[in-house]
């Protein structure tokens, strides 16, 4: 039998993490919160922690990419004293995949089906901040079905993404009867989404103009049943993990992260609200028609794993809350804007109309063109602020497509976050910071 | 055919106005540095975005009289939680000398972003303290957002034909 | 052969039988979960679409431990030479399942980032198309495998230059009747 033919070891270059005695002072000089701009009363770093050790005494570890928490594929490097993290480099572009060139390449009207693939656990969210960014361009202003239709599914969305973090949450504290919850209640969403938009995940259903469909007959009785199960469960879910003793001693006081140093990182959605930032974009720059819904903003005090946990628990009720608004108020007429040059006519008046027919074959083979111009638009993702910056050039292709990706940026958390805490720690606040590569890399 | 024909906007118009609250700056790479350090004194906590865009395909594009177009430009998107506003900082940055300052020291976040634009688009932030390829493999040649560079799409092979195996 | 006269407390069958019924009722995944099929194949492992009633719910971070590969995601170049050294690792029998487009073709992203087909790589066993496939169709495909091993099909012995699809012509996986596949709902 032949030698098997193993891979050399990958060569990172300049990717990996030196040893302490062949780091630079610059980077060490951002290990102790230099460049955080941290205020002078604020406490020096952990005492204990002997940072003028010039030795080789600490250990350089990697830990991923393939690794049973179930992130995706992030790459740390992580240098520890013992069992204490000092330094963490995260390695990031596993699962590039070259989107924005791809956006480049797609015309709007496929653009969704791009977009919709980076943040793969609330693709609506993506389509929406893409939808709204080329609807910014267009000029076009939705009917209010349409508006309410989106926020509907944004929020049940949110509700299903946040059900994913509690189930691999649990699963990476060890809690795997979480993990059977939080997917047994996504279920009933997915197979709501499944009904309305024809696919589990990566709907492709918010599209520049409205949506693709308008909602089926009967959606009511699903939504609200899905509000009424969830609600319920999520009292099941605070007597499982809330109060439980080896839960809070895992995740109280780890993983803590300061308003000041948050900011400075330019961090968004549930992290920086655990540090008591009251930021949530649905409130302070609301889009859709999120300033005629009723929610409270949920922040949370210490920047710890558990406020993080609480906060997006508590984001569940107050998205089940919004929908059951939507549901009361949810206003009759288009599901998208009636303009020939934009949306697609129905189906059936293909057979009936030629023009109908020229519409369709136009807009899907050439697509619509787009006025030059240059947008940023940013959405309330479950990760935190989702933006698209577009730039086009008057042709039926965007000229540059560039999504701010909320998890890129809050990765860079995670050194400040993992710093004097445990390893066992690290999986737990890897885990609260809700990173997911795919949007990550795109 | 509906009951209110949709509102649009004339072209160009867009160009330097957005419906979205945000104003413009366009500083001189030379002034660009102090223009953002006023603003974050100003209180722009959060530098939420920061990209680079390849005009060479697109170079009359719209711009303020005073600027000259070049070939990269590199788009900074400042917030600020106080005062619930953004802004934009659009700087033109030359092929032939594609350097920049960094933004690391006023706003530490643009780490990961400013890598991201070396890595795609070749730009070199000084004063950036590690300015490594962060998306593809450390050894690939070429910056693959630039429109010079083709998408490496590869010629789909249909079943009659005969496969490699 | 004689066996009439004893009584009972006796079973007989091949050695081979057993060794694959063995295989295929245990087979255990490796977490190689990289993008959105990832999602779909934990949902598989959830309590809606049971992955252990075939044995598998046991997802072994430790490619010694494991036997199947489930490769669910789009392989990006950076992440190509790991894909191919957790395979290596992987003891014998390990199987390959390439689950969703993107693994098996490259799919949607036909581009410099993306390695056009994990078979460029390893060699695949059993390709799951979708985007990303419904819980329904990995389990098609792992219910596939099983069948593929339990006919001893994939430990035959491929003639050199003959191609697969002649050699094959004609082949039906023997699917007994009370394997029912697909979810009544």
């Amino acid at each position: 039998m032949t030698e098997p033919d193993f891979v050399a070891e990958t060569d990172e270059g300049t990717q990996k993490l030196a040893p302490r005695s062949q780091t630079g002072a610059e980077e060490l000089r951002r290990e102790v919160g230099a460049v955080l701009r941290r205020p002078e009363s604020h406490p020096p770093p952990d005492a204990s922690l002997d940072l003028e050790r010039t030795g080789d005494d600490t250990m350089i570890i990697n830990m991923g990419p393939q690794h049973p928490s179930t992130h995706g594929v992030l790459r740390l490097m992580m240098e520890l004293d013992g069992e204490t993290v000092l330094r963490t480099k995260p390695i990031i572009g596993y699962l590039h995949t070259g989107m924005e060139k791809t956006g480049e390449e797609l015309t709007y009207q496929q653009g969704a089906t791009n977009v919709t693939r980076m943040d793969y656990l609330s693709p609506l969210s993506n389509e929406l901040v893409f939808a709204m960014a080329v609807e910014a361009l267009l000029g076009v202003e939705l009917p209010p079905r349409a508006v309410w239709m989106r926020m509907l599914l944004a929020e049940l969305q949110r509700v299903s993404s946040h059900l994913m973090w509690l189930a691999t949450n649990g699963m990476d504290v060890g809690s795997t009867t979480m993990m059977i919850f939080g997917f047994r209640e996504r279920e009933m969403v997915l197979a709501f989404f499944e009904k309305t938009t024809g696919l589990r995940m990566n709907h492709n259903f918010i599209r520049p103009g409205g949506t693709a469909a308008d909602l089926p007959d009967g959606w009511e009785d699903d939504v609200e049943l899905i509000c009424d199960t969830v609600s319920e469960r999520l009292g099941d879910y605070d007597e499982l993990l809330t109060g439980q003793p080896i839960f809070r001693e895992r995740m109280e006081g780890v993983g803590s992260i300061s308003a000041d140093e948050a900011m400075a990182l330019s961090v968004t959605g549930p992290i920086l609200r655990s540090t008591g930032v009251a930021w949530d974009l649905r409130r302070t720059m609301p889009y859709l028609a999120y300033d005629q819904v009723d929610f409270d903003v949920i922040i949370g005090t210490y920047g710890d794993n558990f406020d993080r946990y609480a906060i997006r628990l508590n984001e569940i009720r107050e998205s089940v809350r919004m929908i059951r608004q939507v549901l009361e108020r949810m206003p009759l007429g288009d599901y998208r804007v009636q303009d020939k040059k934009i949306t697609p006519p129905p189906r059936a008046r293909i057979d009936e109309s030629m023009e109908a027919l020229i519409h369709h074959f136009k807009l899907f083979t050439e697509g619509f063109k787009v006025p030059e111009g240059e947008v940023y638009v940013a959405v309330e993702s479950p990760r935190g602020e989702l933006g698209c910056y577009l730039v086009s050039d008057g042709s039926g292709k965007p000229y540059r497509m560039h999504i701010r990706a909320p998890s890129f940026v809050n990765l860079q958390a995670l050194p400040v976050m993992m710093r004097g805490g445990l390893v066992a720690d690290a999986v737990a606040t890897i885990s609260s910071v809700d990173p997911v590569m795919g949007e990550v890399d795109r | 055919m509906g009951a209110r024909a949709p509102r649009r906007r004339a072209p160009g118009d867009a160009a330097l106005t957005t419906p979205l609250q945000a104003e413009h700056l366009f500083p001189d790479r030379g002034d660009y540095l102090d223009v953002v350090r006023a603003r974050r004194h100003e209180g722009f906590e959060l530098c939420t975005d920061l990209c680079a865009v390849d005009y060479l395909l697109h170079p009359g594009r719209a711009l303020p009289e005073a600027t000259a177009p070049e070939r990269f430009e590199v788009v900074v998107q400042l917030l600020s939680i106080e005062q619930r506003r953004r802004v934009r900082v659009r700087v033109q940055v030359p092929e032939s000398d594609p350097t920049l300052g960094s933004l690391w020291d006023l706003y530490p976040g643009v780490e990961a972003m400013e890598r991201e634009a070396f890595d795609m688009f070749g730009i070199r932030f000084t004063g950036h303290p590690d300015l490594t390829r962060i998306l593809m493999p450390e050894d690939w040649e070429g910056h693959p957002l630039r429109k010079d560079y083709g998408v490496g799409r590869v010629p789909v092979q249909f079943k009659e034909a005969p496969g490699p195996r | 052969m004689g066996l009439e006269d004893l009584q009972h407390n006796f079973l007989t069958g091949r050695l081979e039988d057993l060794v694959k019924w063995a295989r295929r009722m245990s087979v255990w995944p490796v977490t190689f979960g990289l993008a959105c099929c990832a999602i779909e194949m934990m949902a598989v492992g959830a309590a809606d679409f049971d992955l252990s009633r075939f044995g598998m719910e046991v997802f072994r971070a430790s490619p010694r431990q494991a036997d199947l590969m489930i490769v669910a995601g789009r392989v990006s170049q950076k992440m190509a030479p790991v894909l191919r050294q957790v395979y290596d690792q992987m003891m014998e029998p390990k199987w390959v399942i390439s689950m969703g487009v993107c693994a098996s073709t490259g799919g949607m992203f036909n581009n410099y980032a993306i390695v056009q087909g994990v078979d460029q790589i390893v060699p695949v066993d059993v390709y799951a198309p979708g985007c990303p496939p419904s819980p329904e169709t990995l389990l098609h495909a792992i219910l596939t495998l099983h069948e593929q091993i339990r006919t001893g099909e994939i430990t035959r012995r491929r003639q050199p230059g003959v191609r697969r699809d002649e050699e094959l012509a004609g082949w039906v996986p023997e699917r007994p009747d009370a394997v029912r596949l697909g979810t009544p709902r």
